[in-house]
């Protein structure tokens, strides 16, 4: 019985205990403990307001994430999201230019695919030169963090630079009518929709259909699945594509919901937050769900934790590091404690 | 101060109005009335920094801005630190105007204005958005909307003669972010001032390509040292790293944004500052009197807005002499710094003999050229 609930029960009990943790902190830095609780909880999702804030800041999260999460079932840690979000990002401000006469719906297709296919491409390379060239992938994705960034700022300070924009180097504007707008009334961007259907359709795909199986299969034991005759090579090129591909997208509503331009403000760290979630979700698509509103919020919150306490940014950060840990520590503790049960049995 | 269109702050005066007639009836009437009197008689101001306010840099000049209006009782001052130039920034201003009830915003880094600001303002056409940078243009954007920013190539030209003068090798090092105007302008400044002194100085430029890399204004700090560099300024966001590798390695250094004197007691010659806590008061008693807010204000030495930091125990008189007198000029509002003859660093002549580009003249602000006597390239 217990075990059928422990998916939930387990984060939930870690959550639990790292707000008491977290309180114990806020307490030594001198506020006011359940004051602080409530200015997250207000800051958060004490509001439609603060709900709208929340969600919005969990849209690209979601789909960062998933640029871990993908490739880790095949027991790979790709670390590029912030690369595929930037080169996205750019791709899709290009598009988005090249199809400034089309219709709106148009060239709003056309940027997610330039952004995906972008991201896609960058985090395929990795994949591609862990299983050709055994290059660590995790060396090689952070790197490509690097040139990605280095590309964009060289672009947009360069070469593709709107003269007009003279202190905030950027590209020309997509145009107005081009903008992704907001999910009805709320003011939260499409993105956080993307971000859900992204979600839903990797778990489809990873537990519904044979190609899922295959990935775990890869995961699980590279020579029995090349035995078994899976064409190994590309399902890690593919999958990675995938995660890249949702972190480009990510890029794409930063410029197509947010900014209009590409500019060095897509390098905000989505890419690398998203690291974090993955992992604090095991990376499990449904998971990062759920994970990445509570970063939201916190994100959210982190704002009434300065402003209402004098508590400096970095508050916020000690709680995810808090969760973070205590999520990925419990998740351990327990595999021990039903092993042991199991032995026991 | 230069000032086109205006804003009445209307909400606030109300408010500040009803707070002072209600406190000398809540002092007849008891207790309770004087605590609400209190809460509304507040005029809630929310300051935005994109990095942490204990920065020794920009965000902390406007946190030192923030907090000398902060001490006024019928002020309320809200900050935020380290907010990114994405929709992070809108969520932080409307959650300062709905939850905080602020009534101004002061978002202070460049990179909010466009489309952060003018996305929110026309939505609460109560609230002033103040903006630091300098953008307003009263033809496109909204009422509420103002922006403000200082001439402080004035404080860094001051920087540039007291370079010139303690330079022994004759050659400055520049760590700067990224080649825009503002920045280049600066560089400039800071090179004719020292070459007014002695022509055969040199400035050597290194672009660290953003505005908050430390390992890298380490690295390029370390580097023109080296290269024989014995007095190094920067403009980046935090000009920490550069200051305090400079007095490791024991050469002079010109600060930027806010007094670095105490990151290098020996080294540390003089620095460009930013002025914001007359800025912020004027802007607060503007709205406690009522009275209407431009849309744009601007200066340099003269308005008050940029200082210079006091100078170190190494600046010899005959630098402070110097350095004093051209002060005293920019404070009369009659010293020009791009006046003609001038050349870029490739040979070509961009001001004309006999030409003057005053200090707010709107050209200088689409400058894409480097001086001549400075060592570094604005394009790949």
């Amino acid at each position: 019985m217990l075990l059928s609930f422990a998916p939930f029960l387990i984060p939930l009990t870690a959550l639990a205990l790292s707000l008491v943790l977290f309180g114990g902190f806020v307490a030594l830095a001198g506020a006011n403990v359940l004051e602080v609780y409530h200015s997250i909880y207000r800051g958060a999702f004490g509001t439609w307001f603060s709900w709208q804030n929340t969600l919005t800041s969990a849209a690209p999260l979601m789909l960062t994430a998933l640029c871990t999460a993908l490739p880790a079932r095949l027991g790979l840690i790709v670390i590029g999201g912030e690369g595929a979000v930037v080169l996205g990002g750019l791709a899709a401000a290009l598009t988005g230019l090249a199809l400034i006469d089309a219709g709106p719906w148009v060239a709003l297709t056309g940027m997610a695919l330039a952004a995906m296919l972008t991201g896609g491409l960058l985090i395929g390379l990795v994949g591609w030169l862990r299983y050709r060239r055994n290059v660590n992938e995790t060396i090689s994705s952070l790197l490509f963090n690097y040139i990605g960034i280095a590309i964009l700022s060289f672009l947009v300070i360069g070469p593709l630079r709107d003269p007009e924009t003279l202190n905030k180097p950027s590209t020309h504007h997509i145009g107005d009518s081009h903008m992704l707008g907001a999910l009805g009334e709320s003011s939260i961007h499409w993105g956080f929709g993307y971000g859900l259907i992204a979600c839903l359709i990797l778990w489809v795909l990873y537990k519904r259909t044979t190609f899922g199986f295959a990935v775990d299969m890869v995961g699980g034991n590279v020579r029995a699945a090349k035995l078994s005759g899976l064409p190994v090579g590309r399902t890690i090129v593919l999958v990675c594509m995938m995660g890249g591909a949702a972190a480009g997208l990510a890029g794409m509503v930063e410029v197509a919901a947010v900014h209009g331009r590409a500019n060095t403000s897509l390098n905000a760290g989505y890419g690398y937050e998203g690291i974090l979630i993955a992992f604090a979700a095991r990376h499990h698509p449904l998971a990062i769900i759920p994970i990445a509103i509570l970063f939201g919020g916190i994100r959210a919150a982190s704002g009434l934790m300065q402003r209402d306490h004098d508590l400096p940014d970095a508050t916020s950060l000690v709680l995810q590091g808090i969760i973070f840990l205590l999520i990925l520590a419990s998740e351990a503790m327990f595999a021990r404690l039903a092993s042991r049960r199991g032995r026991a049995a | 101060m230069k000032c086109s269109g205006a804003f009445t702050f209307n909400p606030a005066r109300r408010q500040v109005l009803k707070g002072i007639a209600t406190s000398g009836l809540g002092a007849a009437l008891g207790g309770g009335a004087i605590k609400a009197a209190h809460a509304i008689s507040k005029v809630t101001m929310g300051f935005i920094y994109v990095g942490p306010r204990d920065d020794y840099g920009y965000n902390q000049s406007h946190f030192e801005g923030k907090s000398a209006i902060a001490k006024q009782s019928w002020i309320k001052t809200v900050d935020q630190e380290n907010v990114p130039e994405t929709i992070a920034v809108q969520k932080v201003m409307e959650s300062m105007i709905n939850l905080d009830r602020a009534q101004v915003i002061f978002p202070t880094s460049f990179g909010y204005f466009d489309p952060h600001i003018l996305k929110l303002a026309p939505k609460y056409p109560n609230v002033m958005f103040l903006h630091c940078g300098g953008l307003y243009d009263a033809s496109k954007h909204p009422k509420n909307v103002g922006s403000y920013f200082g001439y402080i190539d004035e404080a860094v030209y001051i920087s540039g003669i007291i370079a010139g003068h303690m330079s022994k090798t004759g050659k400055l090092g520049y760590i700067a972010a990224i080649p825009i105007p503002q920045v280049l302008r600066n560089i400039n400044s800071f090179t004719l001032a020292a070459r007014s002194l002695n022509p055969k100085i040199t400035v050597q430029v290194v672009f660290t390509g953003g505005w908050s890399n430390p390992v890298k204004e380490a690295e390029s700090a370390n580097s023109l040292i080296d290269q024989g560099v014995d007095v190094l300024t920067c403009h980046v966001d935090s000009p920490k790293v550069v200051i305090e590798t400079a007095e490791k390695r024991g050469v002079y250094s010109c600060g930027y944004h806010v007094d670095q004197s105490k990151l290098a007691p020996n080294g540390f010659l003089t620095g460009a500052e930013w002025n914001w806590s007359k800025v912020y008061l004027d802007y607060a008693t503007m709205i406690a009197k009522g009275s209407q807010i431009p849309n744009l204000i601007r200066g340099g030495f003269k308005e008050g807005l940029v200082k210079s930091s006091p100078y170190g125990k190494a600046v010899s008189a005959k630098a402070k002499a110097d350095a004093d007198k051209v002060r005293a000029q920019f404070m009369k509002g009659d010293f020009v710094v791009y006046k003609g003859p001038i050349k870029d660093n490739t040979g070509k002549e961009v001001i004309h003999k006999g030409k003057e580009y005053g200090q707010t003249d709107i050209w200088l602000e689409s400058m894409d050229w480097l001086v001549e006597g400075v060592v570094g390239r604005t394009k790949g």
